[in-house]
């Protein structure tokens, strides 16, 4: 019984403290300790439950999953309502109204202030939320171009930079931007209205019956009030959303438990086939980006493997420290220095950021394997070639390099299979490839069950082709060479 | 003078040993000259350094006009040169692994002397049935027996029809009726005017089938003549140590 009460005696709440402030932002020197607008309700909410609260860190994208799981009782940074997710969730009562707004640069003030202004132009956002929901259906109705991000920090930079050319998010964020960087125009008129809400797993009704009473109370007793103004979020929208908030409007109802379970089997199947024409898109993405990155990794990986075999001390000594430098840093980080880093002297389109990361990345392990392969090919080939009368052009061309690359055949599949899963990476600066897309599916309904699945199945269905390819080279040239 | 090979006080170093201290030896045009010696004598070496594939420290090496000095190896074009004059087939044969015998004879006619590729494929067929592999042209080398493989070596070396072929250690690994087959074949190949350098352990295959013999002992040359003369009446301690089986 003890553990029991120690553990009733606390409210987890789960948050991006990424996400930063006025929601949740963390102590730079003690991360356990937090601040925000986010973090008073939810410690409003647990001194009405009479209990104490403890924060949970938690990105913002698996909220859902996580307090379905039972990491949390209760998921609140930014969260927003949307039928899906209090299909598949119970969610709060909403205890506060937003309003998506799109950014501009100041010279387009005059020209985009609407999403159809916007047809064919690039427009970010934050991927799993409302806006990008929003601009997924524009992206159909309207034709803009849809860029999603994982962090709500760099769609405003690339606007400034130029990569985009809107984004559409909500206004305590665009505002928070426009404090942070300045340089870049909020458009005064809404382009949708949502809601924040605390989001708890299915079964704790009782629960979240006891936090909206709170919500509500705290609501008319001016205690949102007065920590939304001390964050500076309190606007125009509030007093009229807090008016209705006592009762709110069939919409914003959550279903019933009942109806919910029904839709939502229902739900998912057709939402499953819904995102399959994107996902399969989402895999082409993935299939094209590995065979160019891995082409250009073995084209770079011959060149630097040469180098290093033929080359003078100085060309040995530059490409040893590329091998070494790529080798030694994470591909994300060199992601995020070839697309953010770089953007100040070269902005390169993501899709080919994307590809020179990988490519030039694989690239120093490739130029290792085939280092290694040339110089396995015994020196009496060399030698017999060179009695022939071939030019050492030649005799690289035509006698080491294919007997060095029979040699590094199987570890280069191994790589092109590790080439196509590392390939995931790249979602980080906003391409959409397979595994981007599964969790955005995922987001969307809530589970990883079938997405996973189907994500899984694809993955297979790109690599098992390569490996069933190489084993046949493999036993085709083993015929050819010694032992 | 009708010497396609002059060496001249040919001196080669490997760090402090001496491999070769003053070789001065000659070939004739049409000859099948062997090189005898004791294991480390220096034999391959001289083959490796009249080939290009090693430098030396001194002396000179003249090949039909062609001459090689001591230091790095010579510009590119007299390089050229020489590789048309020279043509070498080496113990380990060291075939082209991942080329077919046919594609092994082939490849320098077409990427060095830019024949056609029929042409280089009529050529390639004619010497592998003259030395009886023909059969086994589209075979990979681990497909090939090692008297086929030596063959199809030879096949290769004489594809660029060189005025001198140099052989190392060709019987070493041969039957007594594979290492006659071998010798009517060379017969045949000095027929034509070519010059055979080899260099053998094997004292009844240079009786019965060289025009000369060169006998070295420790980096230099102790005893040459007409091998009938030479290995029935040795002269130095390093032929006789040869004759007694000391290999």
């Amino acid at each position: 019984m003890f553990p029991l009460i120690v553990l009733a005696a606390v409210l987890r709440w789960g948050g991006d403290s990424e996400g930063g402030a006025p929601y949740v932002e963390a102590d730079p020197g003690n991360p356990a300790i937090v601040r925000g607008f986010d973090v008073e309700v939810a410690d409003e909410i647990a001194k009405g439950l009479g209990r104490q609260s403890q924060f949970v860190q938690v990105q913002f994208q698996e909220i859902d999953q996580s307090v379905a799981r039972g990491d949390f009782d209760i998921g609140m940074s930014g969260v927003e309502l949307t039928p899906a997710r209090c299909a598949s969730l119970l969610c709060t009562m909403p205890y506060f109204e937003f309003q998506e707004v799109l950014t501009v640069r100041p010279a387009d003030r005059g020209r985009y202030h609407t999403l159809a202004d916007l047809k064919g132009h690039r427009v970010a956002t934050l991927s799993g939320t409302i806006a990008y929901e929003r601009l997924l259906q524009s992206e159909k109705e309207q034709g803009l171009i849809l860029v999603s991000y994982d962090d709500d920090v760099h769609p405003y930079e690339d606007l400034k930079s130029g990569r985009v050319d809107a984004v559409l998010l909500d206004n305590i964020i665009a505002a928070r931007a426009l404090r942070r960087t300045g340089g870049i125009v909020i458009q005064p008129e809404p382009i949708a209205t949502g809601h924040y809400v605390g989001v708890l797993a299915k079964e704790n009704v009782a629960l979240r019956d006891r936090i909206n009473e709170i919500l509500k109370a705290k609501m008319r007793d001016g205690t949102l009030e007065r920590i939304y103004r001390k964050w500076e979020i309190w606007d125009e929208y509030q007093p009229r959303f807090f008016a209705r908030a006592g009762e709110p409007s069939p919409a914003l109802r959550a279903p019933s438990p009942a109806a919910a379970g029904e839709g939502h089997t229902h739900t998912k199947w057709d939402v499953t086939l819904k995102y399959l024409p994107a996902l399969l898109r989402a895999s082409v993405i993935t299939i094209v980006l590995s065979c160019v990155a891995m082409a250009l990794a073995i084209m770079a990986g011959v060149v630097i493997a040469s180098g290093r075999v033929y080359g003078g001390v100085l060309t040995r000594a530059v490409l040893t420290l590329y091998v070494e430098v790529v080798r030694g840093t994470p591909v994300l980080l060199q992601l995020f220095v070839l697309y953010y880093g770089l953007s100040s002297v070269i902005k390169l389109p993501a899709f080919i950021a994307a590809l020179l990361g990988l490519g030039l990345n694989y690239a120093a392990y490739e130029s290792e394997i085939y280092r290694g392969a040339l110089e396995a090919v015994p020196r009496g080939q060399l030698e017999a070639a060179r009695t022939l009368g071939l030019t050492e052009y030649q005799v690289f061309t035509l006698v080491r390099g294919p007997q060095a690359f029979r040699i590094a055949l199987a570890p280069m599949t191994n790589d092109f299979v590790a080439l196509l899963k590392d390939s995931s990476l790249v979602s980080v600066i906003t391409v959409v490839e397979l595994t981007k897309q599964t969790s955005i599916f995922a987001a969307n309904i809530g589970s990883w069950v079938i997405p996973g699945a189907l994500c899984a199945a694809l993955y297979l269905v790109l690599s098992l082709p390569l490996a069933r390819l190489a084993g046949y080279l493999e036993a085709k040239w083993r015929m050819s060479t010694n032992e | 003078m009708n010497d396609i090979v002059r060496i001249e006080s040919l001196r080669l170093n490997r760090g402090s040993r001496q491999i070769l201290r003053g070789v001065n030896m000659s070939a004739q045009r049409g000859e099948l000259l062997a090189l005898m010696g004791l294991s480390g004598g220096g034999k391959t070496t001289i083959l490796r350094s009249v080939a290009a594939l090693e430098t030396f420290n001194d002396g000179t090496i003249d090949v039909d006009g062609v001459v090689l000095r001591p230091g790095p190896l010579p510009h590119r074009s007299t390089m050229r040169e020489l590789r048309k004059r020279v043509g070498m087939v080496f113990q380990l044969h060291y075939l082209f692994d991942h080329l077919t015998a046919m594609q092994n004879v082939t490849l320098a006619p077409t990427h060095v002397a830019h024949v056609a590729h029929a042409t280089a494929n009529e050529r390639a067929v004619q010497l592998l049935t003259s030395l009886g592999v023909s059969h086994r042209k589209d075979a990979y080398p681990r497909e090939l027996s090692g008297g086929e493989a030596q063959r199809v070596a030879i096949a290769r070396a004489m594809a660029m029809d060189p005025p001198l072929l140099l052989m190392d250690e060709p019987t070493a690994s041969l039957d007594p009726a594979r290492r006659n087959e071998l010798g009517e074949t060379l017969r045949e190949l000095v027929a034509g005017g070519r010059t055979l350098i080899v260099t053998t352990h094997d004292d009844d295959f240079v009786r019965d089938y060289a025009s000369r013999v060169i006998i070295l002992a420790e980096g230099e040359v102790v005893e040459e003549g007409d091998p009938k003369i030479v290995l029935t009446t040795p002269r130095h301690p390093a032929t006789k140590a040869l004759l007694q089986g000391g290999l």
